[in-house]
């Protein structure tokens, strides 16, 4: 198992750089883990962070695009609730690298 | 990710320049002993890999007659050679599917064929070593199992069944790819490919019950385990959750709406992909399809409609019969496939395609359309690999071809075919099938896409194509990740029934 390590903590990892214990995550190794993506986080990066992992908690599964994009523009209005948005955020698509970043496992399939 | 680029069309599309060991070593991620152990795989590579192995492959052989022909037929006529989309984008000369094959012919004959046996050198038969192991591994992980080299081979020697085998060997000593692998227990324990439980599939489809009601301002129904419903309708979960896939489920449920079909989804049977058959296992894909027949016996269902999913419609059109007992030919002995035999409702096909459904009530005049909602797409089609190659549609030969064609020419006024050398029989995959749509394997993905991408190119320059419509959620997901690398918007692949959803007339029911 790969691991990575943060401020002197070690986080295990899949080979795809996912975390494997979700307890274990914070926000230092989300931060390390934007990093790597070249992603550098802001407060609009951490709000849909901070929505998938309240999702995960209650479906234990990361939200549907489109959920996501829904949920995102009630919350912090209709402009940001656009798959542009998000996209323009986590231009992986925010399905994989924002769940990354948010510590939930990888959605497989045909996705 | 930063690294990946495309590879530049070709001036004149003909036989790539070669470039020996260009895609060597290639290894999508091996499964984990967690993974493997909990679909009844080894955990990892067995010691006495060779010994079992070999005779796995002895095992295949006496099993699948169609293998041996196989691996005795094939003349080296090199016919196939320039046909794969792998090979041309890579230009490895082991991914020319005779060469790929070969890797698997060669030790064919040292273990099975006399003058292998006694003269290995003069007949180019090989020692199954690891180096030879671990070449299979890579290589027969860069097919999608596409069939095209197939319709161009003389003796009509069926790639895709060499590279089951392959993988169907791998993984019997403990050697598969985590992807594939993974997407099957997630099957098994959650009901689809994508892991998602019951209760975030019923708060989605909920959610997108709100979207269609604020947009038509119709009552359009997502049911979900409804007893006594006529028709269960089987999709792939990535119809639940990924972009642009979803749209084409709004479709679907448009197409129920406005017919009056009383229909359901199931939680527990909420996959229509069957990655069993990537990995060549009879038995994960005959449990895989058993959910199916479990949940429409429970919910007594009359008929058994697929969503856009090019494997599964395969699978469903050509194996479900005789592995579940959806369709004719169910074993006299399988109690509950004869079960269902009577329960469903022959007059109709079963199981039968969601296009071949919104094809026949067009055809009805059950629906109705403002064709000019979709004008802001010019329209092409790219047919998915095993819809194309691995089944049929309607009553007539050809049917995978006309009827998806036949169903966007009726909601849509531009429509422009891509070259009639990549269309129909002779299409490309879109370089993600068949277990590759990975992100292990996107360098090998992109470079897979570019004889679509050039055709593509093609009617954008010349017809201002902005949409390519698709039936497969494989090729939806494929396409949205490479088309931005060859300078495309991603938003330029879509569903048929995504085009269906922007031009019916719901009325109210």
């Amino acid at each position: 198992m790969a691991t990575i390590e943060v401020s002197g903590k070690t986080y295990e990892t899949d080979e795809e750089g996912y975390l494997v214990n979700l307890g274990e995550w914070d926000m230092d190794v989300a931060n390390y883990i934007a990093t790597t993506e070249s992603i550098s986080m802001t407060e609009q990066h951490w709000e849909v962070i901070n929505f998938l992992r309240e999702y995960f908690e209650e479906y234990q599964i990361a939200p549907a695009v489109r959920v996501l994009t829904k949920a995102i523009g009630k919350k912090l209005g209709a402009e940001k609730g656009t798959s542009e948005y998000l996209y323009a955020l986590y231009p992986y698509g925010p399905g994989k690298q924002a769940c990354k970043i948010a510590g939930l496992p990888k959605p497989t399939g045909c996705v | 990710m930063a690294d990946v680029v495309a590879p530049p069309y070709r001036v004149i599309p003909i036989i790539p320049a070669l470039i020996p060991g260009s895609m060597e070593g290639l290894k999508p991620f091996v499964a984990n002993d967690k993974i493997n152990t909990a679909i009844g795989f080894p955990g990892e590579l067995v010691e006495d890999w060779h010994d079992k192995a070999i005779a796995k492959m002895g095992e295949l052989l006496s099993k699948y007659r169609s293998l041996k022909v196989y691996m005795d037929a094939c003349v080296h006529c090199g016919a196939c050679s320039d046909k794969c989309h792998y090979f041309i984008g890579t230009q490895d000369p082991k991914n020319m599917p005779v060469a790929r094959q070969d890797l698997m012919r060669s030790v064919y004959r040292r273990y099975f064929t006399l003058p292998g046996k006694l003269f290995p050198k003069l007949v180019g038969a090989r020692d199954l070593t690891k180096e030879v192991l671990d070449e299979w591994y890579s290589y027969f992980h860069q097919c999608s199992e596409c069939r095209r080299c197939s319709v161009f081979c003389p003796y009509g020697i069926d790639t895709a069944e060499v590279t089951m085998a392959a993988r169907e060997i791998l993984d019997s000593i403990g050697y598969g790819q985590k992807y594939s692998n993974e997407i099957i227990g997630k099957v098994h324990r959650i009901g689809n490919n994508l892991g998602l439980p019951g209760p975030a599939l019923r708060d989605t489809l909920e959610g997108l019950e709100e979207d269609v009601k604020d947009a038509t301002g119709v009552d359009v129904r997502f049911p979900m385990d409804v007893k006594g419903a006529e028709v269960l309708l089987i999709t792939p979960s990535a119809d639940f959750f990924a972009e642009p896939h979803i749209d084409s489920l709004i479709g679907y449920a448009k197409v129920f709406h406005a017919t009056g079909t009383s229909w359901t989804l199931s939680s527990m049977a909420s996959e229509a992909g069957n990655f069993g058959m990537f990995i060549g296992n009879y038995d994960q894909l005959r449990q895989i399809a058993l959910r199916i027949r479990e949940v429409a016996l429970e919910l007594g269902v009359k008929r058994i409609v697929v969503g856009e999913c090019g494997h599964a419609w395969r699978v469903a059109y050509s194996f479900w019969n005789t592995l579940t007992g959806v369709g004719d030919g169910a074993d006299e002995t399988d109690r509950f496939a004869q079960m269902l035999q009577k329960q469903l409702d022959h007059r109709y096909k079963q199981p039968m395609h969601i296009c071949e459904f919104t094809w026949d009530a067009i055809e009805r005049g059950a629906l109705q359309f403002d064709k000019s909602k979709n004008d802001k797409h010019i329209i092409t089609f790219h047919d998915s690999c095993n819809v194309a190659r691995g089944s049929r549609m309607g009553d007539f030969a050809g049917g995978q071809f006309e009827i998806p064609r036949n169903i966007i020419k009726t909601v849509a006024n531009n429509f422009y075919e891509m070259a009639p050398e990549t269309t129909c029989e002779q299409t490309f995959c879109c370089g993600g099938g068949g277990g590759l749509l990975t992100d292990d394997l996107i360098d090998l993905r992109v470079k897979g896409a570019l004889p679509r991408m050039e055709v593509l190119q093609q009617v954008v320059d010349e017809h201002g194509v902005n949409f390519m419509a698709t039936i497969c959620a494989i090729c939806k997901a494929q396409f949205t990740k490479v088309l931005p690398i060859y300078g495309f918007d991603r938003r330029l692949v879509g569903g048929v029934h995504q085009l269906v959803s922007n031009a019916i007339i719901l009325g109210d029911k």
